[in-house]
């Protein structure tokens, strides 16, 4: 494919899900018994053949930072490009970014050292999986200027968001922030394609103008100036927009043929961890659940997700949860709807729920 | 700038595992995978990371194709080193003298000039066919303080087991007056693990002795200790107390995998001090649908038919309907609806088909005369048709 530099967002819309990023950086947010939310992203860059990634933090990149290491997981321990976190950048004028764009300004020099003409910019608060050269191909044969990615489904006017019409070439003629009526329509899944030059220049201006808004200042008034076109995704996809939306995602990876789309053909890479094989105890129970390793089950699962480390008291029953790593459950307790952060310990006895609009969240580390 | 290894360890990963069947047809022993989600290999590699032993060289020579691939750099048990780390010796051609590793001391002299490149002090000689968990460097810490030229780890194994082993008679303070190789009549049970640590120059010397001795069969067992003991050089042994495994056989290889299921487990691989580390692929965790009960079961499986007593390994397949019990399910294998497993070591990439029948229940299939205490074994790729049938202890390597 064409040569091509990918950056992607580990920060940005982070107040829709509070309780996930208290600690964390939103693509760090643990999903699926062992993978982090920037996997999907960053796995699509590499299978789609890009050897280049910047990453623009922000604040409590600890964990993005433990989870990334030098990028080896990724095959992004390069001499040539590779893994190379943008840290934010802030002089004496400015604090840290509030936006989009400001944080897009952090990856000026980045983009400057880069060789490759094309750039992906991503976010990583989704997953799917989609092979990044086939945008660029579509970018290049409509020699447009940006090309924007969409997926299809109704709009969910609890946050900003864009979406836009296309005519039959796939040309954006009309582009909507936070439109008022509801429906189905071309959800721009905050995914473009650009050359990197055009890219440069878009920043550069920007700052020169005192733009604020990416999508108010620049794509908004873009639909008239620029030849903007959308790409159409169409496999699986999933924002993780609320506690809602990430329990929803979670236990979406039940069904075999979601499971098979976005795990089968191709890996999606993760920090590696040498746990031991999960344990069943003979006492186990378990019925339609992940299971990682390093789990040691005495008592009934249903429908959850278990991390890894995560152990299950004899007794105890859990019933749609997602228990993240290290979780400790005591004997004969009884969960429903429960999504317990990381190294939490539940004592014996005790029952919790929450309902699937609203599951009952553990902070991480609780004692309970 | 002086650069040099204190210690430098040599793993014979040679051997071929005749006693392995269809298991070693295609692999090295050391290769073989087990416990769900390692190979033999993981358990040496481990020991000598979590010893702080950073220089490894691994002797390879039957097969070597799966066990170099998965070695690789080293990478998994953090032995990617700009200045010593894992490295593959093959037997490799020279102006003079090119052949194959001849016995395990023959290997070891043919590498004595890696083993020079570090200027160690010491050298720690292992063996790429056991389960265990152990601190080479408290043996290591023996070996300084006896001032031995050289320490043999041991342990106390029933008498009746004894004439299987290398067995060391020892005085009170642990130094060694004899070593038989398999005696018929043993005077002690402490068997040796086959875990060496020689004081380097001893090593060096010996091994240069040895292979000019025409008669040796290039053994350390048979030739290289009696000769030093012999030459009245410090022998000491070295009790290890834990558990350890020889799994050169499909009994003993079976027996181990067994020894870690339960809550208390034979051997525990829990321990979050000493990990045993693996190349772990990449794949979900598993999803389980059906019964999994007493079992250890590694990511990336689809488990919905019915498990007890079995280890089941990476990214297996077990339809609706099937049942497996007391069965070693090493990886990347399909069990099709309706088929039934029993008492079995089934290899990796292996299909089994629907209604198949493989085994028999462990208390019959051990009345079954055979090579492998009734032990049904599949080798590596083969299918077992729809309807198809394994008997209890038969060894298979190719499709029925």
């Amino acid at each position: 494919m064409a040569s091509t530099v990918g950056v992607i967002f580990s920060s940005i819309n982070e107040e829709n899900v509070p309780e996930l990023t208290k600690v964390r950086s939103i693509g760090s947010i643990p999903y699926g018994g062992r993978y982090r939310l920037v996997d999907f992203a960053l796995s699509n860059m590499v299978n789609s053949g890009i050897t280049t990634v910047g990453m623009i933090t922000k604040s409590n990149y600890q964990s993005l930072m433990d989870h990334l290491g030098s990028g080896k997981d990724w095959d992004l321990a390069r001499k040539e490009g590779g893994l190379i976190l943008l840290p934010p950048y802030s002089d004496e004028t400015e604090t840290l970014y509030k936006n989009r764009l400001e944080a897009l300004k952090s990856t000026t020099s980045f983009l400057k050292k880069a060789k490759e003409d094309f750039v992906v910019i991503a976010d990583s608060d989704a997953v799917y999986k989609l092979d990044y050269s086939r945008v660029i191909d579509f970018h290049v044969k409509n020699n447009a200027d940006i090309t924007m990615v969409y997926h299809e489904h109704e709009v969910k006017q609890s946050h900003y968001y864009i979406t836009f019409d296309t005519d039959s070439t796939g040309r954006i003629t009309e582009l909507d922030i936070n439109p008022t009526s509801g429906g189905v329509k071309k959800n721009y899944i905050n995914l473009m394609v650009a050359r990197t030059s055009f890219i440069l220049d878009l920043i550069q201006n920007a700052i020169q103008r005192g733009f604020k808004s990416f999508g108010r200042d620049i794509l908004s008034p873009g639909v008239n100036t620029l030849k903007m076109y959308g790409y159409k995704y169409d496999g699986y996809y999933a924002n993780i927009d609320s506690l809602a939306s990430y329990f929803k995602a979670n236990t979406d990876l039940f069904d075999k043929n979601i499971r098979n789309e976005i795990f089968g053909d191709r890996d999606v890479y993760t920090k590696v961890n040498d746990s031991a094989p999960a344990k069943f105890a003979s006492t186990a129970k378990v019925t339609n659940s992940l299971v990682s390793d390093g789990c040691l089950i005495e008592g009934t699962v249903e429908n959850s997700i278990l991390f890894r480390g995560v152990k299950i008291g004899k007794g105890t029953i859990v019933k749609n949860c997602i228990l993240m790593t290290d979780n400790i459950i005591g004997e004969n307790c009884n969960l429903a709807y429960v999504v317990s952060d990381k190294n939490s310990v539940i004592r014996d006895n005790r029952v919790l729920a929450g309902c699937e609009a609203q599951p009952y969240f553990i902070n991480k580390g609780s004692l309970i | 700038m002086l650069r040099k290894k204190e210690c430098v360890a040599m793993l014979l990963a040679g051997g071929q595992g005749s006693r392995l069947y269809a298991l070693t047809s295609n692999i090295a022993k050391p290769a073989v995978a087990f416990g769900a989600k390692y190979r033999i290999i993981d358990f040496p590699l481990s020991n000598c990371i979590n010893s702080g032993i950073d220089t490894v060289g691994v002797l390879t020579q039957y097969q070597p194709l799966v066990l170099n691939e998965y070695v690789g750099n080293g990478q998994p048990w953090d032995l990617d080193r700009t200045f010593g780390g894992v490295h593959i010796l093959s037997p490799y051609e020279a102006k003079k003298d090119t052949s194959w590793y001849k016995g395990t001391a023959n290997a070891i002299y043919q590498n004595i000039r890696f083993m020079k490149m570090y200027d160690p002090e010491y050298v720690l000689i292992l063996s790429g066919d056991h389960i265990y968990k152990m601190d080479y460097d408290k043996m290591l810490a023996a070996h300084k303080e006896t001032k031995a030229d050289c320490t043999i780890a041991c342990m106390q194994v029933p008498m009746e087991e004894a004439s299987r082993f290398g067995i060391l008679n020892t005085n009170k303070d642990g130094s060694i007056y004899e070593f038989e190789e398999k005696p018929k009549k043993p005077k002690s049970n402490l068997a040796s693990m086959g875990i060496y640590i020689f004081t380097a120059e001893k090593l060096f010397k010996y091994l240069e002795l040895d292979e000019a001795d025409r008669d040796s069969e290039k053994d350390f067992g048979k030739n290289v200790l009696p000769a030093m003991l012999k030459a009245g050089e410090k022998m000491f042994s070295y009790k290890f107390e834990g558990y350890w495994k020889d799994v050169g056989t499909i009994t003993s290889l079976w027996e181990a995998n067994m020894d870690l299921l339960g809550m208390v487990p034979n051997f525990e691989l829990r321990d979050q001090n000493r990990v045993i580390h693996s190349r772990s692929p990449l794949a979900l965790p598993a999803f389980v649908e059906g019964e999994v009960l007493n079992s250890i079961v590694a990511t990336g499986g689809d488990i919905e038919g019915k498990v007890v007593n079995s280890v089941i390994g990476t990214n297996c397949v077990i339809e609706k309907g099937a049942e497996v019990n007391d069965c070693v399910l090493m990886g990347n294998i399909t069990v099709k609806a309706g088929a039934k497993l029993n008492y079995a070591i089934i290899d990796e990439e292996v299909e089994i088909g629907e209604n198949a029948i493989v085994g028999a229940p462990i208390s019959e299939a051990v009345k079954v005369e055979s090579k492998t205490s009734g032990i049904a074994v599949l080798g590596r790729g083969i299918t077992v048709k729809k309807n198809g049938k394994v008997s209890a202890g038969e060894i298979v390597d190719k499709n029925v």
